[in-house]
């Protein structure tokens, strides 16, 4: 059983390129914790850090109780699951599944009744006895996945391991991990998990906490929940949810957030959390947090560019005073609206976030929550 | 009708025009592959006619350029292995073997080692000592030869087998070390990170790891090794002096010195039994051979 603490974590390529920039993490024993963030944003760097596969360049790194910055990444207590499965090619799925027990001295039954374990959990017994490119996406990732559990280690790395499949496979294989994770966790085992991806419905569906990166540096730690409803600043508002949130740039004045010529009434709920109020803002809005209103009474007049149909809602492609603002409603909502070049919008106060343009803090954090 | 005799016309002159198309690529087909027998025969005709010699009489080698014996006889492989000396060609095959076994097991040992850490691992004066690598590998040998020389002798090496392979057996194969390296580089690094993460250390992932993924390159370097080693004149003839310790191509140019009149029907035998050992190791492992240098990024 095993926590990961990452200390003042940085990590600097050829003495000049600060990839990581002094980050601090805590991820709790048996929790599931997604790392997640577009190219480039040394989610990855951070992983294989951990995983000791990469130096540090400072900082600090605790597994379970102890400082592991200079130990080898096979005594690390780790196991790590690797992006194009990293299966030994010239071994079969059983000897790929037993190195790392030879490598530790396992005695020959124990090694066959690990194999054995694995195996059934996996359901990879007939694939025993094949070589790694005998093997489709899925049952390779499988095997992979059972060379990392047969080690039973602390701390379980995945390095974004169902990039390489396909949707349908992606989906199952998603279930297939979250299972497993909870099975280990009820059974006692050490199941703590740190699993790198750029899909933010990988990272929502599957982590118990998703830590958001952007340019070596966390932008914000949460459960998916706080992550959506609360985004800290602009990055991960514009990060999480899909479509992605609308950021409207204006200004605030009085009571009302200003769009060109058109006003957004922040109402009491909203004022009561802003914690200031900058005069250069910018409006988050969900999509899913327009509704359409009547030619009468309070809403934003935008024209209506393209409407997608996705079945039981229709996307709705606006343009706002010059700006793009994608909504969200109903199928029949927008049935009845008939057919019309304008449409009407009225954005749920409740749910609005406001954001200094200048930092791009969300300084609409304030005491009340925003309602799920 | 007139439109339907149009589209008649047009069909039969298609199907004309196909056959002709058809008669010509055969044609073509057919030059092409008597030029390239051709060629191929005149390149392999002295290979041909040197197996065809070694079972001639001396009289009938010189009497004509054909390969095909008129009396054949086994005279020449019967005396020729007795040889001049008190030794048999047994005796220099084996001496043979006595240097290309240590050679090829050491080249692939260290030059393994030598290119592993060079491709994979960060050290203090890489880059020079790569650098070195390349450099000795342009430098001409007979540069080296008498430092060379002067060095084995002062070992007290002189007449024996250790300076033809011990300098190999250390990487001393500048071209064999650029070679895995070149084909390392071409692998992916994530099977030794996953064998560094089940806990193997650098030794341990060489050996179980890299070296199976190495295979078809290794095998290159060893038929390399190999054939350049049994066909090496000039390292046997600067170190060794005993006849004893003289390998098959030494022993093949001694049967030239030692009589006046030379039977070349015995020196061609002795020819076609040296170069059979390269040969049938060639074949064995043509494939492997080929991977090995075409994916190492050595080509030619």
């Amino acid at each position: 059983m095993a926590g990961v603490q990452l200390k003042n974590l940085e990590k600097v390529y050829g003495g000049t390129l600060k990839a990581v920039h002094g980050i601090n993490l805590d991820i709790t024993d048996g929790e599931f914790m997604v790392l997640v963030g577009p190219s480039g944003c040394a989610k990855s760097t951070t992983l294989r850090m951990v995983a000791g596969l990469e130096e540090i360049t400072a900082g600090e790194i605790i597994i379970g109780d102890r400082r592991v910055n200079d130990l080898p990444p096979g005594k690390r207590s780790i196991a790590m699951v690797f992006q194009n499965y990293a299966l030994y090619p010239h071994m079969k799925v059983r000897g790929n599944l037993a190195f790392g027990l030879k490598i530790a001295g396992c005695s020959r039954p124990e090694i066959d009744a690990a194999i054995a374990d694995v195996a059934r959990m996996l359901e990879i017994e007939p694939l025993l006895d094949r070589l790694p490119k005998q093997l489709s996406g899925g049952q390779a990732q499988r095997v992979a996945l059972g060379r990392a559990l047969i080690k039973k280690p602390g701390v379980f790395l995945f390095d974004e391991p169902l990039s390489n499949l396909d949707a349908k496979l992606r989906a199952s294989m998603r279930v297939r991990i979250t299972d497993l994770h909870r099975q280990l966790k009820a059974e006692g085992l050490s199941s703590t998990v740190i699993y790198v991806t750029h899909d933010q419905t990988e990272a929502m569906t599957m982590g118990d906490r998703i830590c958001v990166m952007q340019a070596g540096r966390i932008m914000q730690a949460a459960t998916p929940k706080e992550l959506y409803n609360h985004p800290a600043n602009l990055f991960v508002a514009g990060f999480i949810g899909s479509p992605e949130m609308n950021l409207v740039d204006g200004a605030l004045e009085g009571g009302d957030f200003i769009v060109g010529s058109q006003k957004i009434a922040i109402g009491s709920d909203l004022e009561r959390r802003l914690s200031e109020k900058p005069s250069d803002a910018i409006i988050g809005i969900r999509p899913q947090h327009f509704s359409l209103a009547g030619s009468e009474g309070p809403g934003l007049s935008a024209r209506l560019a393209n409407a997608e149909f996705m079945g039981h809602e229709v996307y709705l492609h606006t343009e706002l005073e010059g700006r793009k603002l994608v909504c969200v409603v109903g199928a029949g909502e927008f049935e009845a609206l008939g057919r019309s070049d304008i449409v009407r919008l009225r954005p749920d106060p409740t749910k609005l976030h406001v954001f200094n343009k200048i930092d791009g803090r969300n300084v609409s954090l304030r005491g009340g929550s925003i309602a799920a | 009708m007139t439109d339907i005799t149009t589209s008649n016309d047009l069909t039969m002159d298609e199907t004309a025009r196909a056959k002709r198309r058809a008669g010509l690529r055969l044609f073509s087909t057919a030059i092409r592959y008597a030029l390239l027998f051709l060629v191929g025969f005149v390149m392999l005709y002295p290979l041909i006619w040197l197996v065809g010699a070694s079972f001639k009489t001396n009289s009938e080698i010189f009497s004509g350029a054909g390969f095909l014996p008129q009396n054949p006889t086994l005279d020449g492989y019967i005396k020729g292995w007795q040889t001049s000396t008190p030794y048999t060609f047994g005796r220099f095959f084996w001496n043979s073997f006595l240097i290309i076994l240590p050679k090829v097991i050491g080249t692939a040992i260290s030059c393994t080692m030598a290119a592993y850490a060079f491709a994979r691992f960060d050290f203090p004066l890489k880059k020079v000592l790569f650098g070195s690598v390349i450099a000795i590998l342009l430098l001409p040998n007979v540069v080296t030869r008498i430092p060379q020389y002067i060095l084995f002798r002062d070992l007290g090496w002189l007449d024996s087998f250790l300076p033809l392979w011990v300098p190999s057996a250390l990487a001393g194969d500048a071209f064999f070390v650029f070679m895995l390296v070149q084909f390392l580089r071409s692998l992916p690094s994530d099977m030794e990170e996953a064998a560094r993460v089940d806990g193997a250390n650098s030794l341990q992932t060489l050996v179980y790891i890299v070296v199976p993924m190495l295979a078809p390159a290794l095998i290159s370097v060893c038929l390399f090794q190999f054939m350049w080693t049994m066909n090496d004149f000039l390292g046997p003839l600067i170190y060794l002096s005993s006849v004893d310790k003289y390998p098959v191509s030494l022993a093949l140019k001694l049967s030239i010195d030692t009589t006046e009149a030379f039977e070349w029907n015995r020196i061609l035998a002795m020819s076609v039994l040296a170069i059979s050992p390269a040969l049938i190791v060639f074949f064995a492992a043509q494939r492997y051979f080929i991977e090995g240098i075409s994916s190492g990024g050595i080509k030619g």
